[in-house]
């Protein structure tokens, strides 16, 4: 608690102290006093302004500065009104329990926003530069560009850089939300925000601050509040037309009745007063963008970064999604997938012969050959066993591997060598390999699918999703392989980077009211299509800056599983605000009718207000909870 | 220029909506946002006549809400 929140404690159970005895003798009638002396409107009045004073002068003060309808001036009005009839208990009763709704109200909307900052917690403080072989501690903001600055174990990393020197293992969980931490060395690239866990790196700076990793994070979240849902917008327009609605309302009320049909004056103006009590709208005007910010809070929490409560929204009501293939669904990298020995040969003697053969070359596919023969094989590649390697342009290697002619190379090779051998169908690039004349077998490369894809997708469709699409530039054998192997619906091949604009705004026309389009991708020529779909989806590690500029959304560890979990932290955050604002307005509803039928009380009107908006700012920290 | 401020004391959601609402009219002020939840207000200006156009709303604040303080 602030020390604000502290003194108003403290009044509170000052005020409430003093009210309960003078409450209970009013019960017990003994504050029938047969005097023309109000002693008992004084006695009640020693509670009200040590609770309540400060709403009186605030409602005085911001009258004077043309603000007439906010809280404190309807309190004002609703507890004089009830003073004015002479319910002295009931006056001091609602001034307490405002206060202690208010009091409450502030507690907890402290209480969520520290614990959301608290998850945002990234940015460095300082950078520890070598001056004269010193370390000294500089703002972040002065490092330029090229700098070395030392990160000891347990600093955060407070700029984008490379390493120089140095091994260690880093905690980027703030960022990713990914609890295993990544080993770096010499030469890796590392981003601010995280934390280096054990050994002492120095790191070549590669951006200033403000173009660092943490800066940019920063502020899309502070950025995140700004882009209001249309929930929002509705309530912020409800709330300006509400109170003055429920404020003439009164007045119709209090007036009205007595003077044209001769009603007693008191009971009307106390129904009125009710009114008052219930004008703030402050139980939607809270909790909506309290829920919104507690999801998109706990989204961060999962290492995706949301940049606005509309975006929830949108992501909400997704029906189908659309998928750039390579590096979203696929890693983007090339690896062996399958290995076809001949007759001849084993699978382990094709992959060295293989490597062997194109162990000179740095084309992808050597090195996707190479890594496998390491993985599977062994660690060490003897080269020397290799003579006269020579590269026949389109063609493949030939190369002398232990005195024999090896051919490694596509089919016009072995064509070319008029060797006989046996076509391979699988899609990806197909090596084919020939000893001495002789086939010994073929090896497939192809970009490899993320082993979470497949779970992913069937996720998505749990979740809702109808329609999952792929999008790429690839040959159609390997695109539908792709798309067939994670169970993809629609697969369109062959698209030059301008076609998948097209073709997701034919997507676009297809959805019915309701229904939105995300497209997911790694950034790499895909911003436009990110800023054309309902919702843009990046990958923010292997994405570039311009692709994470113009997403909605990005997946901080691109990993594609966290699309289904936003989405639930997304419905979950939209039923949270759709039960606060349906719940307090069917209770202010409620007690209104009641109210206006003389069946309600003060009592009743202090709970609609305050209580209601208690409530649904509890209901709304849930959201920060959503897994 | 695009500045961001804190603000100490900002108690009430409505109150942030108004506060914005004003800062949004003063003259010069091309875009404001005051954000209730990180009590954080940032404002988009005409750079030479910033500091006057603080001033402002600081003023205008002021009116709106007493007991929110700006610190710069």
């Amino acid at each position: 608690m602030t020390k604000k929140q502290k003194n108003m404690l403290y009044r509170i159970i000052i005020a409430a102290v003093i009210y309960i005895p003078l409450f209970v003798m009013e019960h017990m009638g003994k504050l029938e006093f047969e005097t023309t002396f109000p002693i008992s409107f004084l006695l009640f009045m020693v509670p009200y302004v040590i609770v309540g004073w400060d709403i009186v002068y605030r409602a005085v003060r911001n009258i004077s500065h043309g603000q007439v309808f906010d809280e404190n001036f309807l309190m004002c009005i609703a507890t004089f009104g009830a003073l004015g009839v002479q319910e002295y208990s009931e006056a001091v009763a609602v001034m307490l329990f405002y206060q202690i709704g208010e009091l409450f109200q502030g507690y907890a909307v402290g209480k969520s926003r520290q614990s959301i900052s608290e998850m945002m917690d990234i940015c460095p403080e300082y950078a520890n530069i070598e001056v004269d072989g010193q370390l000294k501690q500089v703002d972040p903001d002065d490092v330029s560009v090229g700098d070395i600055i030392v990160v000891k174990a347990g600093e955060r990393i407070p700029l984008d850089g490379v390493v120089v020197s140095g091994t260690s293992f880093v905690d980027t969980s703030a960022l990713t939300g990914e609890s295993v931490p990544r080993k770096v060395g010499e030469g890796s690239e590392i981003i601010s925000g995280c934390v280096n866990g054990s050994g002492l790196l120095k790191v070549k700076t590669t951006k200033e601050f403000d173009d660092s990793t943490v800066a940019k994070i920063l502020e899309l979240v502070e950025n995140a509040s700004s882009k209001k849902a249309k929930v929002e917008n509705f309530i912020t327009k409800f709330a300006k037309y509400y109170t003055p609605f429920v404020v003439c309302a009164a007045v119709v009320l209090a007036i009205f009745p007595p003077l044209v049909l001769s009603q007693p004056f008191g009971e009307w103006l106390k129904r009125a007063c009710i009114f008052l009590v219930i004008s703030c709208p402050c139980a939607l005007v809270i909790s909506v963008p309290l829920g919104f910010f507690g999801g998109i809070g706990a989204a961060s929490r999962q290492g995706v970064l949301v940049k606005g409560s509309n975006y929830l929204e949108v992501l909400s009501e997704m029906k189908t999604i659309v998928f750039d293939k390579t590096g979203t669904l696929t890693k983007g990298e090339f690896a062996v997938s399958k290995i076809l020995p001949g007759e001849e040969c084993k699978e382990e003697e094709l992959l060295e012969m293989a490597a062997l053969a194109e162990g000179f070359s740095d084309h992808p596919v050597a090195g996707a050959l190479k890594n496998a023969y390491v993985e599977r094989v062994s660690s060490a590649l003897s080269m020397e066993r290799v003579a006269d390697a020579r590269e026949i342009p389109g063609h493949g290697i030939m190369a002398r591997i232990d005195g024999n002619l090896v051919c490694a190379g596509n089919a016009k090779l072995m064509e070319k060598e008029g060797v006989w051998y046996e076509a391979n169908p699988e899609p990806g690039t197909v090596v084919y390999l020939a000893k001495d004349g002789i086939y010994m077998g073929s090896i497939v490369i192809s970009d490899t699918v993320k082993p979470e894809a497949r779970q992913a997708i069937s996720q998505l469709r749990r979740s809702g999703v109808a329609k999952t699409v792929m999008l790429t530039g690839d040959r159609r054998e390997v695109g539908e392989a792709v798309a067939h192997e994670l169970g993809i619906d629609q697969v369109y091949t062959d698209l030059l980077p301008g076609d998948k604009v097209d073709k997701v705004e034919s997507l676009l026309s297809e959805l019915g009211e309701k229904e939105r389009l995300g497209f997911v991708g790694d950034g790499i020529n895909d911003a436009p299509v990110l800023g054309r779909a309902d919702i843009g989806i990046a990958m923010g590690s292997m994405g570039s800056d311009a692709a994470i500029e113009a997403a909605d959304i990005v997946l901080m560890d691109d990993d594609i599983m966290k699309i289904s979990a936003v989405m639930r932290i997304a419905r979950q955050t939209l039923k949270i605000v759709k039960q606060n604002i349906v719940f307090a307005l069917l209770v202010k509803a409620a007690v209104l009718l009641l109210g206006a039928l003389g069946m309600a009380n003060m009592w009743e009107a202090v709970f609609a207000d305050v209580g209601v908006s208690v409530i649904a700012i509890l209901n709304s920290m849930r959201t920060l909870k959503v897994k | 220029m695009k500045k961001k401020f804190k603000l100490v004391d900002l108690d009430c959601a409505n109150c942030a909506a108004k506060m914005e609402n004003a800062i949004k009219k003063i003259d010069g002020v091309t875009d404001a946002n005051v954000s209730f939840m990180m009590q954080k207000m940032t404002i988009e200006a005409d750079d030479a006549r910033f500091d006057e156009i603080m001033q402002e709303v600081v003023r205008v604040c002021k009116k709106v809400e007493p007991d929110c303080q700006i610190q710069m």
